[in-house]
């Protein structure tokens, strides 16, 4: 099988999405660049990206795991919830 | 609703809240359970596979007519570099014999969503597609029914089945915050490959199936593993990652996934497949040692919610824990109605059932292998050791040393110092 780019891969799942809603927040101004570093690499959606010293993270494409609350709340990730009922990933699998 | 009271108000449609509703409904107690998503699965992966035995109890003859996919015939660990897969494998007609004994491979959604059925039957009330945002108090602390969506509902008596990341049982206090050394993030991808293939390839009939683990490779020699699950006409395939050990590799998680899916020993298998889904879960790693506390007053917390998880490596079980789990809290709560007790005294029994049930038994008995496992040499040093021996054996081309003995030392000595395994060699006995 040809390797899939993640937003490709992501394309694949039936998602509910509200703009409105990002149940995630960051500290956009954290800085442990050792933190950031963990959680951009766990993230299994790629939501997280550091690019030019600056993480960005989106919410569209999270599978509401919560690997990045676990690895750094407090710290990178501000506050965390699931999002509202029935918005973001509708598996058919699981 | 308004100011309907419900005798039981179930937050989250897993397998240990459905089961709870099941049981509760069906000697005709008022159960609400509020599911977040669309349908209850919809937001639940697996690896995976169920152990069938607890469900047994409940549904007798459940694979009958559940959507499960396979029944385990085939188990198969694998050391792995990153040329090379040592395996160790079962095929017998010793597993899966009984009901009891039986397990299968499933997939969430459609499982979970077949059990809502049962839960409905059964005459349990849905509600889908609404978030509790909170668990309400009393003045005393007594838990009296759930907010959701600014609405609240009242019960004599609250589950909290919702799930690892239990946000409810967190903000009463009951259950500390997770610790990156206590759960993994699995990542794992659904690929559809049509019955007649899985057959072929695994080597198995239609409705027979293969569990594989491996170790080393899968996760570039952090802690935690690959797995496959073969389907009906697709595989679970996908990798587990302790949080703690994320960072060992420069990898990122999703990159772990495909690098195991390019494994030598993997690819062949998956050749032509087409990717139908991309999931990814926590998954409770540290045993008997993250069980929160399971009961206060009006509430008990079940399933992956208490940290019902014990990962052996060659075994994960959480499911069936879930499921039994789930079972017993709705007993303590049919007690509990039938005395219009709902103390946290009078709930201390769901911990009692717990602890006399093989949950916490099996749960105590591996309560060593978070320490046993969160060992890099047997995510680095032994996949590597194991390939040298292996491959040594195996090859034949005309100038190999025949010293096979002292090669066979040398290997183990260079996997690591006489201390080293014989620190591995006690925390194994430990942990037994």
């Amino acid at each position: 099988m040809k390797r899939m780019a993640i937003e490709n891969k992501l394309a694949l799942n039936v998602f509910h999405t509200e703009d409105n809603d990002p149940h995630i927040e960051i500290d956009k101004e954290y800085a442990n660049e050792e933190e950031i570093r963990k959680v951009v690499l766990a993230c299994p959606a790629e939501c997280y990206k550091y690019i030019d010293g600056k993480v960005t993270f989106s919410h569209l494409g999270c599978l509401e795991c919560g690997t990045c609350r676990v690895l750094s709340h407090g710290k990178l990730v501000k506050s965390w919830n699931h999002p509202f009922g029935s918005v973001g990933v509708l598996y058919r699998q699981g | 609703m308004g100011e309907d009271k419900f005798d039981v108000i179930i937050v989250g449609g897993g397998l240990a809240g459905l089961t709870a509703g099941i049981v509760l409904a069906e000697q005709g107690l008022e159960v609400l359970l509020i599911e977040r998503g669309d349908y209850c699965g919809s937001k639940n992966v697996t690896g995976g596979r169920l152990y069938g035995h607890s469900l047994e109890k409940v549904i007798p003859g459940f694979a009958e007519e559940a959507p499960i996919e396979r029944v385990i015939k085939k188990e198969r660990i694998s050391l792995m570099t990153e040329d090379t897969s040592v395996d160790i494998g079962i095929t017998s007609k010793k597993f899966s014999t009984e009901p009891e004994n039986t397990s299968y491979s499933v997939l969430r959604a459609k499982f979970d969503r077949w059990l809502e059925g049962k839960a409905e039957e059964a005459g349990v009330m849905l509600v889908q597609g609404i978030r509790v945002d909170h668990v309400l108090t009393d003045e005393d602390g007594k838990v009296i029914g759930i907010d959701a969506a600014e609405e609240e509902m009242y019960a004599d008596c609250v589950i909290l089945a919702d799930g690892v990341n239990s946000l409810l049982a967190q903000e009463l206090g009951m259950k500390k915050e997770l610790e990156p050394d206590q759960v993994a993030v699995g990542a794992k991808e659904v690929i559809k490959l049509g019955e007649e293939v899985i057959n072929e390839r695994f080597g198995v009939q239609s409705g027979e199936g293969v569990a594989w683990m491996a170790a080393g490779d899968p996760t570039a020699g952090g802690f935690g593993g690959g797995f496959l699950y073969t389907n009906k006409d697709s595989v679970s395939i996908g990798v587990v990652a302790t949080l703690s050990d994320i960072g060992y590799s420069d990898i990122s998680v999703p990159n772990l996934v495909d690098r195991f899916k390019e494994h030598p020993a993997i690819a062949p298998l998956l050749e032509g497949g087409e990717t139908e889904e991309y999931a990814a879960h926590l998954v409770s790693e540290d045993g008997i040692y993250m069980v929160p506390e399971l009961y206060r007053d009006g509430v008990l917390v079940v399933g992956d919610a208490a940290g019902l998880v014990v990962n052996l490596g060659f075994t994960v079980r959480g499911m069936d824990f879930a499921i039994e789990s789930g079972r017993l809290a709705a007993e303590t709560i049919l007690k509990a109605h039938e005395m219009r007790d709902y103390s946290a005294k009078m709930l201390s029994a769901y911990e009692k059932a717990l602890e006399d049930s093989f949950v916490f038994r099996d749960m105590r008995a591996y309560k060593g292998f978070p320490a046993l496992t969160a060992n890099r040499m047997i995510y680095k040093n032994l996949p590597e050791t194991a390939d040298e021996i292996v491959t040594k054996l195996f090859t034949v081309d005309g100038k190999q040393d025949p010293d096979l003995v002292s090669f066979l030392l040398q290997s183990l000595l260079g996997m690591a110092s006489p201390a080293q395994l014989l620190g591995l060699a006690g925390t194994a006995l430990e942990s037994l």
